[in-house]
């Protein structure tokens, strides 16, 4: 989704933002929400991709697919894949995550968004057989020294999201389930779920605010 | 600059974030959010409904080489991307990027075929299950009726038409269905230029009463 190119080298901002990201991890202020046992934590993943970029860590790597890789392969199947499209789509798609780590902003996303984003797009283009077009880029993406505040504030609002999601009854979060598994010809639409996503919207909106300013 | 007022319905954002719908009508989506904001900014928030999903799944178990695959996948391709990779489609004039990749170039590069009363059209190419096609209507002419059996998406990107007593201008969406008796009517002065997405199959109308009804308003 984004075009900004960025050095591979580590730089000191970089290393910056992650330490200062597992100290806030530890701060009262941030009162991170108890997330289930599936989520351990925006902030470990956050790290991991920024070792990814800034390391090649292979480490790293191997955390993240740990965690993801089995439930992207639990997503295209849900999603119609047989087992074998999904296992093959399912490494195509952690791959991808080692080669646009650069890419990744987490003032704009958290890493299991990304992660959505990357497998739907697969998922659209080896199973549904279409292309998938995507709005224009705009000239946001990794800068120098992302936004902390930014960045600690939409993974509190991830975190946040997750615990709701994660609260729904049973018949309201399979639906939505359902429906992000590419199944709504099946998919009663609940009316109102009450998920916390005015939240995320109006901080990305103000991010994209901030931005048009920026490049008056 | 002219404030967006009418804009793709959430069930259609929605559609766009879970890839539900049709290739045409992701065109139209794709491209009124390269126009408008507050529709980037929902889009995100309907995304990371779909990373909270995903996070929260219960995973596969993967096959005993699937790491080992991947590890393989990344070792084999460059570990930087090539700089001869495919750049990123650009803007052309009222085109927006993703509009401007499947015309392949700007205004200069549509492919127009008269459709009568003045008008012309250039069907663009995707999947069939419904049709994407760009519209020139001379001022004062209506939009011929292309078609309209289920969903119809119709954005503006020149000019402006009205409908019904609504005036839509550059940016603008309208959504109509089956049930909406609509003649749209470029406005006097200037061609209007839109970009027009019909459902070509009956079966995905049977989706729009659920479509229409979102299951998360924001």
């Amino acid at each position: 989704m984004l075009t900004a190119t960025h050095s591979f080298e580590e730089t000191d901002a970089s290393a910056v933002v992650s330490s200062a990201l597992w100290q806030a991890d530890a701060q009262p202020l941030l009162r991170r929400v108890a997330v289930s046992d599936a989520g351990t934590g925006e902030a470990k993943w956050i790290e991991a991709v920024e070792r990814i970029r800034t390391r090649r860590d292979q480490e790293a790597f191997v955390a993240l697919f740990r965690h993801f890789a089995p439930r992207v392969k639990a997503y295209l199947m849900k999603s119609g894949a047989g087992e074998t499209l999904a296992e093959e789509c399912t490494q195509e798609v952690m791959a991808t995550l080692w080669q646009k780590a650069h890419l990744f902003d987490p003032a704009r996303a958290s890493v299991a968004t990304w992660v959505f984003t990357i497998a739907r797009n697969r998922r659209i283009d080896a199973l549904r057989r279409q292309r998938r077009p995507e709005p224009e880029d705009l000239p946001w993406g990794p800068e120098p020294e992302p936004d902390q505040a930014e960045a600690l504030a939409l993974q509190q609002e991830s975190d946040r999201l997750g615990a709701a999601l994660a609260r729904l009854p049973e018949k309201q979060r399979e639906l939505v389930e359902r429906a992000f598994y590419g199944d709504l010809s099946h998919t009663e639409i609940a009316a109102e779920t009450g998920l916390p996503l005015g939240t995320i919207k109006s901080r990305i909106r103000l991010a994209l605010e901030r931005l048009r300013q920026e490049m008056k | 600059m002219y404030r967006i007022r009418h804009h793709p319905t959430d069930a259609l954002l929605i559609g766009y974030a879970t890839g539900a719908l049709p290739e045409a009508f992701d065109l139209v989506v794709a491209t009124h959010i390269s126009m408008c904001d507050d529709c980037r900014a929902k889009l995100a928030a309907y995304e990371a409904l779909g990373g909270a999903v995903l996070d929260e799944a219960e995973g596969v178990a993967l096959s005993d080489d699937c790491l080992a695959a991947t590890l393989r996948l990344i070792s084999d391709s460059p570990s930087e991307p090539a700089p001869s990779a495919a750049p990123r489609p650009r803007r052309r004039g009222i085109f927006p990027a993703p509009l401007a990749d499947y015309v392949g170039g700007g205004e200069e590069a549509v492919k127009w075929r008269p459709a009568g009363m003045g008008v012309r059209q250039a069907i663009l190419p995707t999947a069939k299950d419904a049709r994407v096609r760009l519209l020139s209507i001379p001022p004062g002419a209506a939009i011929p009726d292309h078609g309209h059996r289920g969903l119809e998406l119709t954005l503006v990107l020149k000019g402006a038409f009205r409908d019904d007593g609504v005036i839509y201008r550059p940016g603008d969406v309208e959504v109509a269905d089956e049930t909406t008796e609509h003649t749209p009517v470029a406005e006097p002065g200037e061609t209007c230029i839109c970009l027009a997405a019909t459902d070509a199959r009956l079966k995905f109308s049977g989706l729009l009463p659920r479509l229409a009804q979102p299951f998360v308003g924001i």
